[in-house]
């Protein structure tokens, strides 16, 4: 049991390019930290500095009170799942997990009564005579649970692990992830690209984008409060609507007649898809109305997804595009249930006050309302 | 769409294969054919009569010591060489499957040798290891070895094992390299973090991984050996001195070629080749069965 905490943590690579720019948190004992970001946002080669497969160029990872920095991936006490599961495929399941026990000299008896305790939690007992390849990708997949939990280590550090299994079977192991996390109170970093596994996953919530932290938090925190527009626009899904706002604009369509304090110009107005209603009144009292032609329709089943322009378009073409931001001058608008206007009709759909989120003109910093 | 041809004449498949077939026929079959009728025949010392004589030169052949003998150096020559070579090739190769700076030149260099023709790499190794004007041989006397390859049979041995196996490392190299890298990097940093050390991650799970490559080098290095070493010998040592660098197929050139014993040495060809339908078949069933572990 154990905390992770990094200092100033950096990685430059030797032609210069700067992948991780000073990050610092704290992951509690026993807590679930999930790193979540883009593609190439460094959140791997934080993990993999964690674990001592990458170099650090300089700050801190301390593991239990004491800084590793200099201690070999084996004597740092972490058990490393990876996206391809990386098992070795000319062994056994059983001496898959029994591998890292023997290196460290265990006695026999111990290791057989560690590798059954872990084949039963993870309902592979069957499989323990197979090799990897006539294993299923599921199965494959606890398999390589199983060989970080026998080592019983301080910390586990997860690397995509559900990326390589089919959408059903990645929610089916996510929540198994997350169960026997509870149960065995391992501290872990999770890294992921996908939001969702983020959201459901974590205790505490690492947003990265560019070698950089975007927030920190509880993930509903981070999705009520985000910190920036990167952080608006990354988690949720669909993305948050982003329109910026010059001041006249921000005095009539926020304010509606009221008053707002310290109305910056050129703003950014947030509005999530969900907060959106499509109405034909009037808009409510410092709340937003946009005046939106319908493009495209979205239905999921449980709920439909209306893709409208707004008439404004023509002012909001400068926003600047992070990963997964929506196009300049389009809204998303979240309906419940499958009725929806059609193609082509003109709709009003308005926020109240209480649901908006405004940043600051370059994106990042949230000005509270 | 359709996956097989279909001909509307009946002779033009056979047409098409014809001159593959006439390749095969003329350089393979004919030979091989030459050579079991040849090893049933016995010709006079002047090559006026020839007579049907059974089994007679494999019998003659097989009471001679010295074809024991050659095929005791052959198997010893096979694996001395074959050993030495695939450790080699295999320490170089995970060398050079290290990160390092400039990596793709050593892999270069590594490969180059191959590319160099048997009889050149042998006439190499005769110059470098000349008793007399060798570089390496002047070393070696330094060391206080009475080296001279020329009357002792033994160094003579040495001085092909080395230039073939030397041969051959290239070749072995460039597989074993292809074997190294077709193993995730993930697998090595999962035994790393399991705790295996440098030396047991390779014993423990490199080494078991290149099995296949090894097997399949470990067959072809032998077939070059039994075979391919011709034109080292030929060009180092000609079987001498004392015929202590006389395998199989050098043997069969001596008595067939230089002896004139015809009959003797189309038999020796006829159990050489038994003894490449043997390997070539346990090569390809390594071969087809890419995976073994």
């Amino acid at each position: 049991m154990a905390n992770v905490t990094l200092r100033n943590v950096r990685k430059t690579y030797p032609g210069g390019v700067d992948a991780i720019k000073g990050i610092n948190f704290e992951v509690a004992d026993g807590q679930f930290c999930v790193l979540v970001g883009p593609s190439g946002c460094g959140k791997s080669t934080l993990l993999r500095m964690v674990a001592g497969l990458e170099t650090i160029t300089s700050g801190e990872i301390d593991i239990g009170g004491r800084v590793v920095n200099q201690i070999e991936p084996a004597d740092r006490d972490i058990a490393m799942v990876f996206q391809n599961y990386a098992l070795y495929p000319h062994m056994s399941v059983y001496n898959n997990m029994a591998y890292g026990l023997r290196n460290r000299g265990m006695a026999k008896p111990e290791i057989d009564k560690r590798v059954r305790e872990a084949a039963q939690i993870l309902e592979i007992v069957p499989m323990l005579d197979r090799k990897p390849r006539q294993l299923s990708g599921g199965q494959r997949q606890r398999v390589a649970m199983g060989r970080a939990i026998v080592r019983q280590p301080k910390v586990f550090l997860f690397d995509e692990p559900l990326s390589n299994l089919d959408a059903k079977l990645r929610i089916a192991m996510r929540v198994e992830i997350r169960k026997l996390q509870r149960r065995l109170k391992t501290t872990s970093i999770y890294v992921t690209h996908d939001q969702l596994e983020a959201m459901t996953l974590a205790d505490i919530l690492v947003v990265m984008n560019g070698g950089i932290v975007e927030q920190i938090g509880n993930p509903l925190d981070i999705y009520q409060k985000p910190a920036t527009t990167f952080v608006a626009s990354f988690i949720g899904a669909p993305p948050m609507n982003l329109t910026p706002l010059n001041a006249a604009e921000f005095a009539s369509r926020v304010g509606n007649g009221g008053t707002l304090p310290g109305a910056p110009s050129g703003a950014i107005l947030g509005v999530r898809p969900e907060d959106l209603t499509i109405t034909s009144e009037a808009t409510p009292a410092g709340g937003v109305g946009y005046d939106l032609t319908v493009e495209a329709i979205e239905r999921v089943g449980a709920e439909t997804f209306v893709y409208g322009a707004h008439a404004h378009q023509a002012e909001t073409a400068a926003v600047s595009a992070n990963p997964g931001e929506l196009p300049p001058g389009e809204i998303i608008v979240r309906v419940p249930g499958q009725a929806a206007p059609a193609i082509g009709q003109r709709i009003k759909a308005t926020a109240p006050l209480d649901k908006l989120h405004l940043f600051a003109a370059d994106g990042r910093s949230r000005i509270d309302l | 769409m359709q996956k097989q041809s279909v001909f509307t004449s009946r002779w033009l498949p056979f047409a098409l294969i014809a001159p593959q077939l006439a390749v095969v026929l003329v350089f393979f079959y004919w030979p091989a054919a030459q050579a079991v009728l040849q090893s049933f025949l016995l010709q006079d010392a002047f090559g006026l009569s020839t007579t049907f004589v059974w089994f007679e030169n494999y019998k003659e052949l097989l009471s001679e010591p010295g074809y024991f003998a050659s095929i005791v150096r052959t198997f010893v020559f096979a694996f001395a060489i074959a050993i030495s070579s695939l450790s080699l090739a295999l320490l170089f190769a995970v060398m050079a499957d290290k990160p390092l700076r400039g990596v793709g030149i050593y892999r270069t260099l590594l490969i180059w040798p191959y590319a160099v023709a048997p009889p050149v790499a042998g006439v190499l190794w005769v110059f470098m290891l000349n008793p007399s004007l060798g570089v390496l041989a002047r070393g070696l006397r330094e060391l206080g070895v009475d080296w001279n390859p020329l009357l002792d049979g033994n160094q003579a041995a040495a001085l092909v094992i080395l230039a073939s196996a030397w041969k051959q490392i290239s070749y072995n190299f460039l597989f074993f390299l292809a074997g190294l890298q077709s193993i995730p990097k993930s697998v090595h940093e999962a035994a790393a973090i399991d705790g295996a050390r440098p030396m047991r991650r390779f014993w423990t799970v490199t080494f078991p991984l290149l099995t296949p490559t090894i097997f399949f080098l470990i067959v072809v290095n032998i077939v070059y050996a039994f075979f391919d070493t011709f034109g080292v010998i030929d060009t180092m040592t000609r079987g001498g001195p004392a015929k202590a660098t006389e395998t199989l197929v050098y043997k069969v050139y001596t008595d067939g070629l230089l002896g004139g014993n015809l009959g003797s040495s189309a038999a020796q060809s006829v159990i050489l080749m038994g003894i490449v339908i043997v390997l070539t078949a346990i090569q390809f069933r390594f071969v087809e069965r890419k995976v073994t572990y």
